[in-house]
């Protein structure tokens, strides 16, 4: 997630205020990676790599593939979440004499995260659930930690709803600390309704 | 006190595309002057304020500041510092409470104290009569009172003309009073205004000259009386007489 974040912000950024070329880079890259399922790039980043020379553990595999592909919808969501502040604001920002980074640092961006976050949050809990593809390379991710306690304890239904538990008591309380996050930055005039408009 | 052009505005044009907006438009303003343009909508008159900050590049002409020439300044977030500017559409930053949309100018840009800010926010709200909305945010604002809030945020900058977009065109009418009050205060405490709007009654009342703009270009300019009164150009007195039936203002 930190790695989609962290591809995401220039990536949205580029696409609102960039040129021409990155605007198009953007767009392609969306394209690719929201057309392709996870576990296929998955494969494609852990099998395909290493025919080029570059070779990655199935853990730096994992990492590399969500993150890619979550900063494909991540910028997405930051782009709308921009686009939706009107020009007015940065024209004001402007008027006052601010640069148009500090127009962006103080008035647009802390308006477009206030209209981010539930998406965000959305987006943060699909790729927590994804994580679990990390079973089809290998790595001794949750479900797999299960399977090798279900070889020696023959309980599988136990340990896959203890998995499940597990998963939805992350996924719960992930989302819960995001609401307390949206609601600690709740303004009058930012309520979901207004962001949807 | 009413000598030295403070802004002059020379041969300024500015096209989009294949419409020519503004077509070479000249004009002053006096230090402590009110002037109002007016004119049909789609004239450039917002334009033609957006040049003069250069919210908007104009593509000839030349805009002076003082003895500044602004249309080639270096810096242009200093020039407008010294430019206030009021919107149709208020443009108050939805995130930040009535004080805080006053104080950021001050603490971000002018780089000043945050108690030394809030105590000038302060100020300005009470000239504007919000003091007592400051903590709200512009969500829980009337019209008025936001395009209230917006004067005080540009007033708060200290600046040494503010220009108004049509002020009071986003407004409801039993609202436009409360800021056209604020205006003509600001007016006569001697504040440099330059004014696109539609409220005749304001022109006629508070202005020290108006200009009547049509197509691009300047018709007819002079003192309220000569041109409600014995306006030259013909378009002038049409525009006018138009209005004055609209609303009911001839005498």
């Amino acid at each position: 997630m930190g790695l989609g974040l962290a591809i995401a912000l220039p990536l949205s950024f580029g696409q609102v205020y960039g040129g021409k070329v990155f605007k198009a880079f953007v767009i392609v890259y969306e394209r690719i990676f929201r057309s392709i399922p996870e576990l296929v790039i998955l494969f494609l980043i852990f099998y395909g790599f290493p025919r080029a020379g570059i070779r990655f553990s199935p853990f730096t595999a994992v990492i590399l593939g969500l993150g890619i592909r979550s900063a494909a919808y991540q910028s997405q969501i930051f782009r709308g979440a921009i686009e939706s502040i009107s020009a007015t604001q940065m024209r004001a920002a402007r008027s006052l004499g601010m640069t148009k980074f500090q127009g962006f640092r103080y008035v647009v961006l802390p308006q477009a995260f206030r209209i981010a976050l539930p998406p965000w949050a959305n987006e943060f809990t699909i790729v927590l659930k994804d994580s679990s593809l990390a079973y089809a390379l290998g790595v001794t991710e949750l479900l797999r930690q299960g399977g090798y306690i279900i070889s020696t304890s023959y309980e599988p239904m136990l340990i896959y709803l203890t998995i499940a538990a597990i998963y939805f008591v992350i996924t719960f309380a992930v989302n819960r600390s995001l609401k307390k996050l949206e609601e600690f930055f709740s303004v009058p005039g930012f309520e979901l309704k207004e962001s949807i408009r | 006190m009413k000598n030295n052009p403070l802004l002059r505005v020379m041969n300024l044009k500015k096209r989009f595309g294949e419409k020519e907006v503004l077509k070479g438009v000249s004009f002053n303003v006096k230090e402590g002057e009110t002037k109002v343009i007016i004119g049909p909508s789609g004239t450039g008159k917002s334009t033609l304020l957006a040049c003069i900050n250069q919210l908007v590049n104009p593509d000839e002409g030349e805009v002076w500041l003082k003895d500044e020439l602004i249309t080639q300044a270096k810096d242009m977030n200093k020039i407008r510092q010294r430019i206030g500017f009021v919107f149709q559409d208020f443009g108050l930053f939805n995130h930040l409470t009535a004080l805080k949309n006053v104080m950021i100018g001050l603490t971000k840009v002018k780089k000043l104290d945050k108690n030394v800010a809030r105590e000038k926010a302060l100020e300005q709200l009470r000239k504007v009569g919000l003091e007592r909305e400051a903590d709200l945010y512009p969500a829980q604002l009337s019209g008025g009172q936001k395009q209230r809030v917006g004067i005080a945020r540009a007033l708060a900058m200290e600046p040494e003309i503010i220009l108004f977009d049509e002020p009071t065109s986003a407004l409801d009418p039993e609202l436009i009073g409360e800021v056209l009050y604020v205006m003509k205060d600001l007016a006569e405490s001697g504040m440099t205004m330059l004014v696109v709007t539609h409220e005749m009654g304001f022109a006629r009342s508070v202005s020290d000259e108006i200009i009547f703009m049509e197509n691009g270009y300047i018709v007819e300019q002079g003192s309220p009386e000569k041109l409600f009164k014995n306006p030259e150009n013909e378009r002038t007195r049409q525009f006018l007489n138009k209005l004055s039936e609209l609303y009911g203002e001839g005498d």
